[in-house]
């Protein structure tokens, strides 16, 4: 087992605290709905390894395979979100002819 | 402090990505910069010693999840849907400030965490030798918490309804959509002829490995998964109708057995608890069931809704 500082966890937890803004951000700033879903899915791994650092503190102890149990869950989860929300998106742009929700789109909605 | 810096690199260049992959200015591009950085993300799993993780997002992460996405956009082009604008420069800079702050709190509340706290590594070491398996987290999945793997099963199964259930009535029934790339004698025609074999034993290894060392049900699944997409999108197999029965039983096959085996347990007194002198062999059974239903699942739910017309335009 390679020797590994715990701050270095720390360094890994705090990567995925700001992978979380940035995918926030990707998730608010942009209208066409594929973005929208890259945004989703940097937040979803931003969460996992904020999540996967928090069982990396002890070096010790080795690495908790609970999270990690979990994050595998998790990404198995979201790789489904994210496959019935392009078929959702490819849905949505056969019927209307645009990437957008109706309501934020120029001419649509309000 | 060398593997220090090692991480700090590799976190520079994660984030560095994936400002890259949310902000690129076209759609093409910001697609390409998420898979790289889910092959980055991979390699921050290794430095946290969590293989299987790492295989997972490899596999998932960056390369289905991927795949799904460049399939989305080409079909978007092919509808015409308009590129985007985005909004004005003042809403853009409040986003932004917005979400600064919130990972800025974020990141205060990792920075607070008791930093020598154990975790419930020394439970699952404690419990290991009557789990069956030697892998602590293939314990942890398929029998400390059986109950989240068994939902996630069929969440992957319910996912797959829904996209079915977006094609219009008189496709239903007919074969998935998948395009067909690959030109006769190109490389990826080459490719989908010789790599399939590899990818199979590399698959199949995965699951046997996953009781003892990193791997399991769900990375080789997914790399079965991949092998049969790349058969198809080089045009060597052809997407089955979504009504074949074979299909439709691989799908369920696998949460069928895990759910049997669940309800034998609930019998003989709790639901999905494992008898430790038949745990290794159980979750085996099960692994082999979840592996082929993961594999045809995710292929599926690449293909896309069914279609009536087969890709290459020839009505079926």
């Amino acid at each position: 087992m390679t020797e590994m500082p715990v701050s270095s966890a720390q360094l890994f937890g705090l990567c995925g605290a700001a992978l979380i803004g940035i995918g926030l951000y990707g998730f608010i700033a942009h209208r066409h709905l594929l973005r929208r879903l890259v945004g989703f899915n940097v937040i979803g791994s931003g969460v996992f390894l904020l999540f996967g650092s928090t069982g990396y503190r002890r070096v010790e102890l080795g690495a908790d395979p609970v999270p990690q149990a979990l994050v595998i869950t998790g990404v198995v989860v979201a790789v489904s979100a994210t496959a019935l929300l392009v078929a959702l998106i490819i849905r949505l742009a056969q019927l209307t002819g645009s990437a957008r929700l109706p309501e934020e789109s120029p001419g649509g909605g309000r | 402090m060398m593997p220090l810096a090692f991480d700090l690199f590799l976190c520079g260049l994660v984030l560095a990505v994936a400002v890259a992959a949310v902000s690129g200015r076209e759609l093409f591009g910001s697609i390409v910069f998420f898979i790289v950085y889910g092959l980055l993300m991979a390699l921050a799993w290794v430095r946290l010693e969590a293989v299987d993780v790492a295989l997972t997002e490899a596999a998932i992460g960056a390369g289905l999840t991927g795949l799904l996405l460049v399939g989305a956009s080409a079909r978007l082009r092919r509808l015409q849907a308009p590129e985007e604008e985005t909004g004005s420069r003042k809403a853009r800079a409040a986003t932004a400030i917005a979400c600064l702050s919130i990972a800025g709190l974020i990141g205060a509340a990792v920075l607070l965490l008791d930093p020598r706290a154990p975790g419930l590594a020394p439970m699952v070491d404690c419990s290991l030798a009557e789990s069956g398996v030697g892998n602590p987290v293939t314990a942890v999945l398929l029998n400390f918490r059986a109950y989240d793997t068994l939902l996630e099963s069929t969440v992957l199964l319910v996912a797959l309804l829904g996209v079915w259930s977006l094609s219009d009535e008189r496709s239903w029934g007919g074969h998935g959509g998948l395009r067909q790339y690959a030109r006769p004698g190109g490389v990826l025609a080459t490719f989908g002829r010789t790599l399939p074999a590899i990818g199979l034993i590399i698959g199949v290894y995965l699951v046997w490995a996953g009781s003892k060392q990193p791997g399991g049900a769900f990375q080789g699944g997914t790399v079965l998964a991949a092998v049969w997409l790349l058969m198809a999108v080089a045009g060597v197999a052809d997407a089955p109708r979504v009504s074949n029965r074979l299909l439709r039983l691989g799908l369920v096959a696998g949460p069928a057995l895990f759910l049997a085996i669940g309800m034998a347990g609930a019998m003989a007194g709790d639901f999905l608890r494992l008898p430790p002198e038949h745990a290794g062999n159980l979750i085996l059974l099960i692994e082999a069931g979840l592996t082929v239903s993961v594999a045809v699942t995710l292929a599926l739910l690449v293909v896309g809704p069914p279609q009536r017309d087969l890709p290459h335009g020839e009505p079926s």
